[in-house]
């Protein structure tokens, strides 16, 4: 039944790694734009306010398929960005990196900003009445407690991640969507088998992130 | 919130506060400036690029409209398919039966944990294989199925959701009053929950709009986003404009959606009030923890 992966045909492991690097590259990205959005959101200037609601607004409802179809055929094909890759598949994974990045980061802005909802008022009261600018009040009181908060949002916000990565697939990226069709195209005696294999895959993959980070957020939480 | 992490500007506050705009607005500046020269560069902000979507209507009618048609289509089949569906299986999570309770429940964790576009490739292969379907609507039937299959698993758990937040006296009275557990929950809980989980519902359809553009990307459905290529072809190359209109239609449509999410769960709450059943809110997609990772 599992004579087909035997033929060294097929980069399994390779691909799911590829899922792997595109995730944890757009987690580290996203978690970074993230932030920056929600201080934008939050901040006491009303252009970054305004720039923030609106960006995040805009690309949240964009489908996240147009947005890495638009980088690609946008971005690479007509403007020629190649963010300093070589080859195709280069382009295609660093592309699906940026589009990832600017579609997830508003949902992480949207976590955080749940998470900052849930540190009471009287905290920023208490660090204002010390004399601390905003920055400081941010920075050092308010989202350490909402990081702590948010865990659980951001967890989800991880997992759907990880299972959109697979729309770099649409973009040449060589992860694990792509080698499913390429595998359904070609192997179509074994579907089952096929499909069974990247489920399994992607099971692994998001099943140990959501017990991870849910015991941490258990763990993490702010006693009140 | 926002009033809360700083103090009332005073002058000095106001005089950084500009300083802050200014020096935001010259990032800004130059972000857009060199979108515009990469723009100009490759000719991409020619007048004749853009001006078919305002003066052209067959730009809309031969390519755009009927995309979006599809699109809602799609989207239309799957939630109507994936409400009942998901009803069943969040009913059948709730049985006091084990042997109901465990399988549903790992179909449901099942389906919610692989990507929906696995799904679709599943499904439009199976439909290749195993059944009639000319291949003219199989992309449609494959990016239904996918959609079905990964939303009701979601609506699942928002309907679970809803059940468990209804107060638990809802429950004991229609025992007491002699229902049966079919009855108690036809008649008493689902009634109730569906009004709390409309928002989630209604949020859960802007997903299934989103997750549509998959099917065109890689499938060759024809929904809105596979129209670009026509319009690219047809149109002399304007990718970005053919890009951003898009884009704009899929916002448009989505807000739409989420205003009347939100409209609806202000109109439950103040509902609520005036009913004075305090201790049922409304339930949002944030509060659903799980379910929320189907809102990315």
């Amino acid at each position: 039944m599992f004579d087909f992966l035997d033929s060294g045909q097929y980069d399994l492991l390779g691909a799911f790694w590829v899922t792997a690097q595109l995730a944890l590259y757009s987690a580290i990205g996203s978690l970074v734009w993230g932030t920056a959005l929600v201080a934008m959101r939050v901040s006491p200037v009303p252009l970054m306010r305004g720039f923030g609601t609106a960006y995040v607004n805009l690309v949240r409802n964009t489908p996240l398929t147009v947005v890495v179809v638009a980088c690609s055929f946008g971005l690479n094909q007509t403007l020629q960005v190649t963010l300093g890759g070589d080859d195709f598949k280069e382009i295609g994974f660093r592309l699906a990196v940026l589009g990832l990045t600017a579609y997830t980061g508003t949902f992480v802005c949207e976590a955080l900003r749940s998470g900052i909802n849930t540190v009471p008022a009287g905290q920023a009261e208490a660090a204002r009445a010390l004399g601390m600018s905003f920055t400081q009040v941010l920075t050092l009181v308010v989202l350490p407690q909402a990081f702590r908060a948010a865990i659980t949002p951001l967890a989800n916000v991880l997992i759907a991640l990880t299972k959109n990565t697979t729309v770099a697939a649409a973009i040449g990226a060589t992860e694990a969507a792509l080698l499913m069709k390429e595998m359904i195209e070609n192997e179509a005696q074994a579907l089952f088998t096929v499909f069974g294999i990247f489920a399994f895959g992607f099971i692994v993959l998001t099943l140990p992130t959501g017990l991870v980070l849910g015991w941490a957020a258990k763990r993490l939480a702010v006693k009140r | 919130m926002n009033s809360v992490l700083y103090d009332v500007p005073g002058p000095r506050a106001r005089q950084r506060n500009v300083v802050y705009t200014i020096l935001f607005l010259v990032a800004l500046g130059l972000v857009a400036y060199w979108v515009l020269s990469a723009m100009a560069d490759k000719n991409q902000l020619a007048a004749e690029k853009w001006s078919p979507f305002v003066t052209d209507s067959q730009v809309w009618t031969t390519y755009l409209l009927p995309g979006l048609a599809e699109t809602l289509k799609a989207a239309a089949l799957s939630i109507l398919i994936a409400l009942p569906l998901g009803a069943a299986l969040g009913i059948g999570r709730l049985s006091d039966h084990r042997w109901v309770r465990v399988p549903v429940g790992a179909v449901v964790e099942f389906f919610r944990a692989i990507p929906v576009l696995l799904l679709m490739m599943f499904a439009s292969a199976v439909y290749a294989q195993f059944t009639p379907v000319s291949s003219d609507f199989r992309p449609l039937y494959a990016v239904v199925t996918g959609l079905v299959l990964y939303n009701a698993s979601v609506i699942a758990e928002v309907v679970r959701a809803g059940v468990l937040s209804l107060p638990r006296g809802q429950g004991d009275a229609a025992v007491a009053l002699g229902m049966r557990k079919g009855q108690t929950m036809l008649y008493v809980l689902l009634p109730q929950a569906v009004t709390v989980m409309l928002p989630a519902l209604v949020s859960q359809l802007v997903v299934i709009v989103k997750d549509t553009a998959l099917g065109g990307a890689l499938l060759g459905f024809g929904e809105l986003l596979s129209q670009n290529r026509q319009i690219t072809a047809n149109y002399g190359a304007n990718t970005i404009a053919a890009f951003t209109v898009i884009a704009l239609v899929y916002i448009v449509l989505n807000a739409l959606l989420t205003h009347l999410a939100a409209r609806l769960e202000r109109r439950l709450r103040q509902g609520r009030r005036a009913a004075a059943v305090k201790d049922v809110a409304p339930v949002t997609n944030v509060e659903m923890g799980g379910a929320n990772a189907g809102g990315v």
